[in-house]
């Protein structure tokens, strides 16, 4: 993340080959907000994040936290209006997107930055054939011909283990069950051997057993490829599997990052600590679950301060008029921790305390 | 809040709950899916403009003698030797074939177009959605015939129809033209209705008032119709409009109000032959048809977008 | 509570039907009157016995011939006791939703009894059917859709004593739904409101006062946090468990969630395509799971903590569910399992305790669908 890794200086170009250094993807305090009849709703509040290329950052956040906006506004599929960017940059190999012409933020999209959406069935066109669907990103992209389009579609489907894939490149999305969609978004996304791939909650809706599954071809790929790889997901069971770096949102604003392993063994804010005590544990069966209190904010009426202090337990005066700045969270004797940082006045009480 | 009547030890959940909620409450304020529709609507200058043209038209209708001197059907009403003079002071809208003062005729006109528009809604609207519910509801083989019913009913062409039931009935006034165009438009609030209660019918809320053992009554009643009102409220309103023009075009043809009844759509067809020498005599009663019907649709428009969810 | 029930209590395919058919008496009065006698803690409320439903498939529009069936439940037993939460998991489309909606009699089953005290409710209807409906409610899974939008929250809640207006006086209902909201955590000035005017959790919980109205006995709840964000969840699964010792409360907890269950109930069952894989309480289930379904599906769940994570052994199956349409021969596992043989497929495995465990004092000595059924912990390790 920008503030706490100021690293890697010259950003490779955008022109180059894709797998140069630096951050590939930057994301500068952007803030995203909505016009709505009771007035305007800040969904995005001054996010800042950075992927590096084969890095996987996953972006966790409930219903609200702003954390899909996000991910739509880097894509560039928000509607506008109601939405409207007032602030903030989108850098993909140094190079600010929101500044770029619609068509050539056009040619990146599925090229060079590929999404997976939570629910395949309606993210795919139910009555072409998903031979069809895969092979227009090479015919549209590229300019192929029909017959090595449908050639590429059967390598893609075989690439994410699909069952006979030849016999099945003519069947339509509804033919496929909800893993099988969910690979064939998959394969849709890696058709171009895109740099960049934003997953939407891309296993919620698949069934325990499959999730698995999935996660793991996901992981596998993306090792294959060395793509940089955004997870966004509401699920910290999801998450411990298969991210290098986390980022929680609340209420529009990351309000803590740090390395996958860190964040469970020591939250560093009072809200991802009590999202981790409320889940209840598969391997131990415990007395009254740990609720954090009240309710995920109304995003028309944020409150003043720190966003979650009605909801917190360490919230003192302070939190209810200042707002905490994203800070790096350090061990209690004043050494690093690299990758880490917590919005919260308190960090070091609730890290250390 | 009062929380001092309430007795019962809380746990701290639901205290903090409350305390949360009390913060809320001040934001938020009563109001129903229909009564935000209402409020939104308010605020649109469309709606304001479009209403007030429509209050001014059901004046017009109720009371036409208080907006012209004139009567139509009195005796000495169309003097000959005024036939196609044009606007004068006395007489804005100038004279039309048979020397009628054009303004009296556009005025008295309004009143058959409106109930040709009011009468055909309603009664579409009752057959279309009693029918369309009881389809829905019941489903299997009752909707199964009313169904086909519907299906027959929508091939027939309005004017083919028109002139099919005129030419067994005859009849020539505001309610046989009525008559006939309801016949043929209820399938279309029949359809609407249907769906609407198919795809209410199976929502969580029903089935769980099945699961308190409620009967068909209630769900029907309590729970489906109040659901399906929105979409039938916007249809009615835009058909109001709809309906208006089709009797224009049915008395133009010659197949809708005869003479000596007033209508627009008659008095468009008399003046169409002298368009070119005379064109007021067709200019007022098409321009005031134009503005009835824009105003019912546009008025169905925004009250469609005042009312539908995926607006908000 | 584990403890308390009496789990390894022998349960026979068929049990007390000589009782059962006693209490099947013909007077509808007397029928509802032994539904309000009292049922001790730790007896059967609730006795399932062989449950199946069957949706048959048809083709043509007038005149429909039937080509097959989907077997969403295909001959399902168990025993809900007084005062305990049975827990039922299994993935999509395993008919976990089916038997919810069987216990609550909103379908009909195709075969098979639901004891509700001793009388059978699936071929109920009319005033006997309502009088068990005041006994047995349910809570929904979505929030947004449970509720009538154009009804008030003193409406929606009060309505249950429209429809059984002997359960409180006209005077007094006004009152009890403000009682009732308070239960539930919720502002009792909240009445007037609407429900859009609530966010997800406080719907769920209008959604459980109005299960609570009528002070049933057994209340089902279908997947009824899996709507709600994860801070939330917590907060109804507490308030759950407070009202099932205030009220004495029986539930069937039905998710898809392994954590959550196994955090609410005393015992579980799994399901797999229609039928019941395996069924204890829940130390049985979790630390000793023996049939292989209930051992892929445990291993899979992610666990939030990375590095217990990385020593756990998984097991992920490969392929999909097989259609309930046309489930496969024999156990219906076997098209996923690594254990199947020959015998897998010509041999439905009965629910029953394995041979080799039998007499033994051991956990893994419960029901159990499987041919070859072994204990194997992957939970912990």
């Amino acid at each position: 993340m920008t503030i706490i890794d100021p690293t890697d200086a010259a950003p490779a170009s955008l022109s180059g080959d894709g797998k140069g250094k630096g951050p590939l993807l930057d994301v500068r305090d952007l803030h995203v907000e909505f016009q709505t009849r009771d007035g305007v709703v800040k969904a995005v509040n001054g996010v800042n994040y950075s992927v590096n290329s084969g890095e996987t950052l996953a972006v966790l956040g409930e219903s609200g936290s702003g954390k899909s906006v996000t991910a739509q506004a880097i894509m560039g599929i928000l509607d506008m209006p109601p939405a409207r960017i007032p602030q903030g940059e989108i850098r993909f190999y140094g190079e600010d997107m929101l500044t770029m012409s619609a068509e050539e933020r056009r040619k990146l999209r599925g090229a060079r930055i590929a999404m997976i959406f939570q629910d395949a069935l309606s993210a795919l066109n139910p009555v072409l054939s998903v031979g069809f669907q895969l092979g227009e990103m090479f015919r549209v992209h590229q300019g192929m011909s029909r017959k090595e389009a449908k050639a590429k579609a059967i390598e893609l489907m075989d690439r994410v283990k699909i069952p006979a894939a030849a016999a099945r490149v003519n069947d339509y999305p509804h033919q496929f069950s909800g893993g099988m969609r969910q690979r064939i978004m998959i394969a849709m996304a890696l058709a171009l051997e895109p740099d960049l791939i934003i997953a939407d909650e891309p296993t919620t809706a698949l069934d325990v057993t499959v999730q698995a599954q999935v996660m793991d071809l996901l992981a596998e790929l993306q090792r294959e490829y060395q793509m940089g790889l955004i997870l966004i997901t509401h699920d910290l069971g999801v998450v411990a599997d298969v991210a290098d770096k986390i980022a929680v949102m609340y209420a529009g604003r990351i309000v803590e990052t740090a390395p996958v392993h860190e964040l469970y063994k020591r939250p560093a804010h009072p809200y991802t600590r009590g999202l981790l005590d409320s889940i209840p544990r598969l391997d131990q069966k415990g007395q009254e679950l740990y609720a954090i209190k009240g309710l995920p904010p109304n995003l028309l009426k944020v409150p003043s301060g720190c966003a979650f202090n009605p909801r917190c337990e360490k919230a003192q005066d302070i939190c209810r008029t200042d707002r905490p700045p994203l800070v790096p969270v350090t061990e209690a004797d004043g050494s690093e921790l690299p990758g880490r940082a917590s919005a919260c006045h308190f960090w070091k009480e609730t890290i250390h305390g | 809040m009062s929380e001092k009547t309430i007795e019962r030890p809380t746990t701290d959940e639901a205290a903090i709950a409350k305390e949360i909620e009390a913060e809320e409450k001040a934001a938020a304020r009563q109001a129903s899916l229909l009564k935000d529709g209402w409020t939104d609507l308010r605020k649109r200058p469309m709606f304001l403009v479009t209403a007030f043209i429509i209050v001014c038209l059901l004046a017009l209708a109720i009371a036409p003698s208080l907006f012209t001197a004139r009567s139509p059907y009195s005796d000495g009403f169309c003097q000959l030797q005024n036939s196609m003079n044009p606007p004068t002071s006395g007489h804005l809208f100038g004279f039309d074939v048979q020397g009628c003062d054009i303004y009296t005729r556009t005025v008295y006109g309004t009143r058959n177009s409106i109930v040709v528009g009011v009468v055909t809604t309603v009664v579409t609207t009752l057959i279309g959605g009693l029918l369309g519910m009881l389809a829905g509801l019941v489903g299997g083989w009752i909707d199964a015939v009313l169904s086909r019913i519907t299906e027959v009913f929508s091939a027939l062409p309005l004017i083919v129809g028109g002139l099919l039931i005129m030419s067994i009935w005859g009849g020539g006034d505001v309610w046989s033209v009525s008559f006939i165009m309801a016949i043929l438009g209820w399938p279309q609030v029949y359809r609407i209705m249907r769906g609407e209660v198919i795809s209410n019918k199976y929502n969580d809320y029903v089935t769980a008032a099945r699961a308190l053992g409620a009967d068909s009554w209630r769900i029907a009643f309590r729970h489906i119709l109040p659901n399906t009102l929105a979409p039938v409220i916007v249809i009615t309103t835009m058909n109001l409009g709809v309906y208006i023009s089709a009797e224009a075009a049915l008395s133009y043809l010659g197949i809708g109000i005869q003479s000596p009844n007033i209508s627009w759509g008659l008095m468009i067809s008399d003046a169409q032959d002298r368009f070119l020498t005379s064109p007021h005599a067709l200019l007022f009663p098409a321009g005031a048809l134009s503005l009835t019907v824009l105003a019912f649709i546009v008025l169905g428009d925004v009250v469609r977008d005042a009312f539908d969810p995926k607006m908000r | 509570m584990a403890e308390t029930t009496p789990a390894a209590e022998p349960q026979d395919a068929t049990p007390n039907v000589s009782d059962v058919e006693v209490a099947d008496v013909n007077s509808e009065t007397e029928a509802v009157a032994a539904l309000d006698a009292p049922v001790e803690r730790g007896e059967p409320i609730l006795q399932v016995r062989n449950l199946v439903k069957h949706f048959p498939l048809t083709q043509g529009i007038v005149i429909k011939r039937q080509i097959g069936a989907v077997k969403a439940v295909d001959g399902i037993s168990f025993d809900l006791y007084q005062g305990e939460t049975l827990g039922i998991v299994g993935e999509s489309g395993c008919g976990k939703s089916t038997v919810a909606k069987l216990l609550m009699n909103l379908e009909r089953a195709t075969s098979g009894e639901v004891f509700y005290k001793g009388q059978d409710i699936t071929r109920l209807s009319g005033r006997a059917l309502k009088a068990v409906r005041r006994n047995i409610q349910m809570i929904f899974q979505d929030p947004y859709t449970s509720l009538n939008p154009r009804m008030t929250v003193g409406d929606i809640i009060g309505e249950p004593y429209d429809i059984h207006p002997e359960v409180a006086p006209k005077g007094d209902r006004r009152r009890r739904v403000q009682e009732l909201l308070d239960v539930v955590g919720l502002n009792p000035e909240y009445i007037n409101r609407y429900p859009h005017q609530f966010s997800g959790g406080q719907r769920q919980r209008i959604g459980i006062a109005r299960g609570l109205a009528l002070n049933p006995e057994v209340i089902i709840c279908d997947e009824p946090v899996s709507a709600l964000d994860v801070s939330v969840q917590a907060q109804v699964i507490n308030l759950m468990e407070r009202l099932q010792d205030e009220f004495n409360l029986s539930y069937i907890f039905i998710a898809h969630d392994l954590s959550i269950v196994r955090h609410i109930s005393d015992r579980v069952g799994v399901m797999y395509l229609g039928k019941m894989a395996e069924i204890g309480s829940d130390e049985q289930i979790y630390e000793h799971p023996t049939h292989p379904y209930t051992q892929a599906l445990l291993s899979a769940v992610p666990v939030p903590d990375p590095e217990a994570r990385e020593q756990r052994e998984r097991i992920i199956l490969t392929g999909d569910v097989p259609s309930p349409a046309n489930p496969p021969s024999g156990c219906r596992f076997r098209t996923r399992c690594w254990k199947a043989q020959d015998k897998c497929a010509e041999e439905v495995p009965l629910l029953a305790i394995p041979e080799r465990f039998k007499g033994a004092d051991t956990p893994a000595a419960h029901e159990s669908a499987c041919h070859f059924a072994e204990e194997k912990d992957v939970v912990h390790a």
